[in-house]
């Protein structure tokens, strides 16, 4: 059977030999023309422009405003209130105020710095303090959710303790920038090639800004150069341009930004802070945590209010508190509207409660790792022995049955070495005062499925030729995590053939409508299940049609190793769909999956909003200079939850990966805005993503391979997101090497800069 | 302007503008869409490039290479590292069976630069791929790739033979030649690798109206050694590194950390230097060493000590139609270190560069030179902390005596890098690691293991 098999990439050899084709690798006519933004320099304000400069710059076509738009100006995924172009009032320094169309990149480049914009400025709101200050907030004031008697459980605790915690945001630095192109058709339809994971959002905006209905739009999307969420609406802006320029000119239009360009107008992670007040017991065992999440959403909605939500669904991460409130606070600023970013919310309320672990544990002198396993929801079958069954709830009342991060972690201690290790660094730090060791773990449990529960839903096309050949299609886009493979492979295990039978093609919006985004995990379970149902379909037509060509009953038919058997005879998979065919048998389905069993009420925050947990735990050791905050990450070892893996390599790939980004985000990744609200990092040259030296030098990660009892597809979990945080480890095992500095608690925030590091050693010995 | 090269081993000749990108060529012209563009800037290596030139087989950044540059030279991109019959190059071999791709995007960068370590016989993967971001692996499966590929063979279709060409007007070949057209021509923009001047034209939109080539200037790439080191301005900084590892090893280590395999590639020490920048890592390094800079325009030559060429921020002490030649060092600095600072180990634009040379004799400062970047609008000398120091016993209580002065010789400034407080406290700590690795305490995160 395909399914388990480490197999490659799919387009592994296409990707080495530089014949994988991007966006902007699609050949264009000649005449093809591009298209540029001319972007605000100030944050906040009103303003009037004269474009004639642009206009007469060499090879303009064309330069659109607010009021060249025929028909919707919106690109919003959520509530209409983000306009392809402004209109006559700015909300962040980048925002586009104009579309220049020319016959060329660079020329549209240079054209749309040209706008003649004379802005009255207004004073913006950029920090989360300022909007605080000012009630500059989505919705009318925070969520809340609450779970007992909090203030009670903390305050008849034995210990309390409070802090805060500072996250930056973070760029998702996609290697391939945001691009697409629009192709006009015959009657006013629209071809729309576009790097997004989302192609029926795309479909929707671009037949709203074009007056069509949905179905004068196709979307196609064979491959993005990375997307981590930053494809999930930040590429409407690009899609809709095209199409509204291409329909203005009946000519194909094409948009890529640059990079800078693409760092400047597009959203980011959410920048959270989060205070924490905790009570706990003297073995570090909660009683009750109060979180205070503070998130700064920008200047427009795009999809804030989920991803706030998802943090707070995260609190608890794998921790049991028996109280809990948590307050969001879903706060506007005038910055680069925030998006969503791999993990959507939940690293920054992992993190959250993972900072109070380690604050219990440095307060009480205990290993973080016992406070956390002393907190850990009880595990999967605790409940059996138990007369009312003892089941644990999230803070919003979700029972958790599949909890297996005890033995994970037991597991993943042994394996590590650990308990040798933190005693031998602590002979180190003794015998080394500049140069520091530090080593932390931590675990994650990840919620798998949307919290908007209609969009768990998939569908997918499979097609059998009667050369027993197969086309496979389905609404998940592939951004390099191998969703395609995965489900090619589920789509070869159905039919029993080998997976090179079976052709991958682009995600169509004429294929399969209606899809959701390849997001929040979902890819392979939503997808893979889709396909395996149409290609069931066609194989019990085949069998069916083969039981009653040998007077059997279709049950008899087995599919296995590229053959075909019934009663006694066997086929090759071709022989079987040419007997089909001949024999007028459909060999085309669809397939479609809905995830069961959600139920979730957002505004009291209670239900079950998931199908399952993915789980997975991380050690990190690092050393840290205390002359300059310079440090390393020495050594990962990791333990992640992929189910029964469909692909045990590519799976292995998402938690490398998902590791690095997610310690790049807390160390050297930061995003700095200055106080015009200018982004002062806004390229590669001055925001350090993780470099090739920069992944630890030992890295050891291994899946734990038991099967889902969630009825998944082949009971595998999915991936994308749950590694990313696992790099937290990363975070606080800097945190752990500070600590050996002084007596004080160093207090890090992130992302820990060698700068802050510095900062806190000093807190540490002050 | 025409230029000659070897195209994936054909033979092609074009008439380029001065500043047309290999980069847009490549796609816009020649439909080779292989190569791609992740910054426009040279930081993200996914342009990156084969190139042979007389000094053999190397990565570059394709979208800050002029064509100009490319005269009688070898590229090879993403498609002809690839056999004629679709053979693969082991490195892609490898790639592959070791899930080193995952969107894909990097991976022709990452390829290229790849081939290029092979060819070398490089071990040293971490460095050889500095220069080339990747989002989505992680990176360890690329360096499994990389390692399983060293002991094969290199390919036979990649000897390419270099074409002969005619001499161009716009790369002057001797210097005579070089400092007539520059005293004729006191306006024009030199470029040697175009790794600064190349942003001028990507993200700044500027046209370069006149420009010469310095790379086929083969005296201004010359590197000779006798009681001292002269090295030609147009030397990349790939050449320096080698002469570093074997006089300067301190400065060598700085130096591998300077931008990447591929900008060391590119970039000149001249360049380096000439471009006055307050935040050039080799600069802090030549005045700690007490280097000589050498200048000449028309016939006339002079010298001066290499801090004296940077007067303020932006302004040098280079007239127009001045070029620098080259620099002056000594063979011997044991007490030289190199401290660079920055956000990210790899390919990162220091915060702060600090060069110390102290001698110590009998237990006491005898001499002091102390430079600095990022400190100032210049690189620049801490003299007072020099003074200080100066004929006093070589001890902490001296050290933490001498540190403070630093606040007296700099007014650091905030940005996104670092904070200024950050960078005066540094400054400081790093005259401490100084003092502490004299005296054999470890010091250096990147020594340690786990």
């Amino acid at each position: 059977m395909s399914v388990a098999k480490p197999l490659p990439h799919d387009a592994a050899q296409l990707h080495v030999t530089g014949t994988a084709r991007y966006i902007d690798d699609i050949p264009t006519p000649a005449g093809a023309l591009h298209l540029a933004f001319g972007t605000s320099e100030i944050a906040r304000g009103c303003y009037t422009m004269t474009l004639d400069a642009v206009r007469a710059a060499p090879g303009v076509v064309a330069v659109l405003t607010a009021d060249d738009l025929p028909f919707a100006n919106d690109v919003s995924p959520s509530i209409h209130d983000e306009p392809l172009l402004a209109t006559g009032t700015v909300h962040y320094l980048g925002q586009p105020l104009f579309l220049v169309v020319a016959d060329s990149h660079l020329n549209a480049r240079k054209a749309a710095r040209l706008g003649n914009v004379d802005y009255t400025e207004e004073t913006p709101i950029l920090t989360i303090e300022q909007a605080l200050a000012a009630n500059s907030r989505f919705e009318d004031g925070p969520v809340v959710w609450t779970k007992g008697d909090v203030d009670a459980a903390i305050a008849d605790a034995p210990h309390q303790l409070r802090g805060t915690l500072n996250m930056g945001g973070q760029e998702h630095f996609y290697l391939e920038g945001q691009a697409a192109v629009a192709v006009p058709q015959e009657g006013g339809d629209m071809l729309v090639h576009s790097s997004t994971q989302h192609p029926t959002e795309i479909q929707h905006k671009v037949a709203e800004a074009i007056g069509v209905p949905m179905h004068g739009v196709r979307v196609e999307v064979r491959r993005m150069g990375g997307g981590f969420g930053g494809k999930e609406s930040q590429g409407n802006a690009l899609a809709v341009s095209c199409a509204v320029a291409a329909r203005a000119l009946g000519r194909v239009c094409k948009m890529r930004y640059d990079r800078d360009d693409d760092m400047m107008i597009t959203g980011k992670r959410h920048d959270f802070r989060i205070d924490y007040v905790a009570g706990y017991d003297d073995n570090g065992k909660l009683t009750g945590v109060d979180f205070t999440q503070m998130t700064r959403c920008g200047w427009a909605l795009d999809l804030s209010l989920p991803v706030a939500d998802r943090a707070m669904l995260h609190a608890d991460n794998a921790y049991h508190l028996p109280a809990a409130r948590i307050t969001s606070h879903r706060l506007k600023t005038n910055t680069q509207s925030a998006t969503a970013y791999r993990g959507f919310g939940g690293p920054q309320g992992v993190f959250g409660i993972e900072r109070v672990m380690d604050h219990i544990a440095d307060d009480l002198g205990l290993d973080p790792v016992v406070v956390r396993q002393r907190n850990y929801y009880a595990p999967m079958c605790a409940e059996v022995d138990q007369d009312p069954p003892y089941v644990q709830t999230t803070p919003f009342h979700m029972p958790v049955t599949d909890f297996i991060l005890h033995d994970m972690t037991d597991h993943l201690l042994e394996t590590s070495d650990y308990a040798n290790r933190r005693s031998a660094i602590a002979a180190w730090n003794a015998a080394n005062p500049i140069l520091k060791k530090g080593i932390a773990i931590s675990p994650v449990k990840f919620g798998i499925s949307f919290t908007l529960s209609h969009l768990n839903q998939a569908g997918a096309l499979v097609h059998v030729y009667q050369d027993g050949s197969v086309h496979l299609n389905h609404g998940g886009t592939e951004m390099g995590q191998g969703l395609f493979q995965k489900v090619a492979q589920v789509a070869a295990s159905r039919f029993g053939i080998d997976v090179s039978a079976v052709k991958i093609t682009a995600t169509d919006t004429a294929k399969v409508p209606n899809t959701s985004a390849t997001a929040a995990s979902s890819g392979s379970d939503l997808n893979g299940m889709a396909v395996a149902n149409a290609c069931d379909t066609i194989r019990d037509r085949i069998a069916a049609c083969l039981a009653g060509l040998n007077d059997t009953t279709p049950d008899q038919v087995q599919f296995a190793d590229g053959q075909v058997t019934v009663a006694g005879q066997t086929f090759t998979f071709a022989q079987a769909a040419g007997l089909a065919y001949f024999n007028r048998v459909s060999l085309s389905a669809t397939g479609f999956y809905k995830t069961p069993g959600l139920k979730w009420d957002r505004v009291k925050g209670t239900g079950n909003p998931f199908f399952y947990f993915a789980q997975g735990a991380a050690i990190t050791e690092v050393v840290i200079d205390t002359l300059t905050g310079e440090n390393r990450i020495l050594r990962t070892d990791i333990l992640h939850d992929a189910g029964a893996s469909l692909n045990p390599a590519l799976d292995i790939g998402q938690v490398e990966g998902g590791y690095v980004q997610g310690a790049g985000w807390l160390t050297t990744e930061e995003l700095i805005w200055d106080d015009k609200g200018r982004l002062r990092t806004h390229a590669p040259s001055t925001y350090k993503i993780p470099a090739c030296s920069d992944r630890p030098d030992i890295f050891n990660v291994a899946l734990w391979d038991a099967p889902n009892p969630a009825q998944t597809i082949y009971r595998s979990k999915a991936v994308g997101e749950p590694p990313f945080m696992l790099g937290i480890s990363a975070f606080l095992a800097l945190a752990d090497a500070v600590r050996a500095c002084g007596p004080n608690y160093g207090d890090l925030q992130a992302p820990a800069t060698a700068e802050e590091i510095l900062r806190a050693v000093g807190r540490t010995r002050a | 302007m025409d230029v000659t090269f070897l195209l994936n081993g054909e033979t092609v000749q074009v008439d380029a503008a001065p500043t047309q990108t290999l980069l847009d060529w490549l796609r816009v012209e020649r439909g080779l869409n292989g190569t791609k563009e992740g910054c426009n800037e040279g930081d993200c290596g996914a342009c990156s490039v084969l190139v042979r030139d007389d000094s053999g087989d190397k990565a570059l950044n394709a979208c800050i290479l002029f064509m100009p540059q490319l005269h009688g030279k070898s590229v090879r991109t993403v498609e002809g590292i690839s056999g004629p019959d679709g053979q693969l190059h082991p490195v892609q071999d490898a790639m592959i069976k070791h899930h080193g791709s995952q969107c894909g995007f990097c991976t022709p960068g990452f390829i290229a630069s790849m081939a290029a370590g092979h060819a070398q016989g490089r071990t040293d993967h971490d460095d050889v791929l500095a220069g080339n971001l990747c989002r989505c692996t992680g990176y360890a499966p690329i360096i499994r790739a990389a390692k399983a590929a060293e002991d094969q063979p290199v390919p036979t279709w990649l000897d390419d033979a270099l074409p002969d060409v005619n001499p161009a007007t716009y790369a002057p070949q001797s210097l005579n030649e070089l400092a007539t057209w520059c005293a004729a021509n006191p306006d024009a923009t030199l470029i040697a690798g175009a790794t600064d001047v190349g942003l001028w034209v990507t993200k700044q939109l500027r046209d370069l109206p006149d420009v010469a080539f310095l790379n086929r200037c083969v005296e201004l790439r010359a590197v000779n050694i006798d009681e001292d080191i002269h090295i030609g301005a147009a030397a990349t900084m790939t050449e320096v590194l080698a002469l570093a590892r074997e006089y300067h090893p301190h400065w060598a280590e700085m130096i591998r950390r300077y931008g990447s395999e591929q900008v060391r590639n590119a970039a000149t020490i001249g360049g380096n230097i000439a471009n006055g920048s307050p935040i050039g890592d080799n600069p802090p390094a030549l005045i700690a060493m007490g280097a000589r800079l050498h200048l000449r325009r028309g016939d006339a030559t002079r010298d001066m000590a290499i801090e004296d060429f940077f007067i303020a921020y932006g302004k040098q002490d280079r007239a127009a139609g001045e070029l620098v030649t080259g620099v002056t060092l000594p063979k011997s600095a044991p007490d030289l270190r190199c401290y660079k600072i920055s956000k990210r180990f790899d390919q990162d634009i220091s915060a702060v560069c600090g060069c110390f040379n102290i001698t110590v004799t009998d237990g006491l400062v005898t001499d002091a030179r102390i430079a600095f970047g990022g400190m100032a609008g210049t690189p620049h000398r801490a003299s007072n902390v020099e003074a200080v120091l100066i004929g006093q016993p070589w001890t902490q209580a001296t050290i933490d005596t001498a540190a403070p002065a630093f606040a007296t010789d700099y007014t650091p400034m905030s940005d996104m890098r670092a904070s200024a407080a950050y960078r005066l406290e540094i400054a400081q700590n790093l005259l401490r690691r100084y003092f502490a690795d004299s005296k054999g305490q470890a010091t250096n995160v990147l020594e340690v293991s786990p």
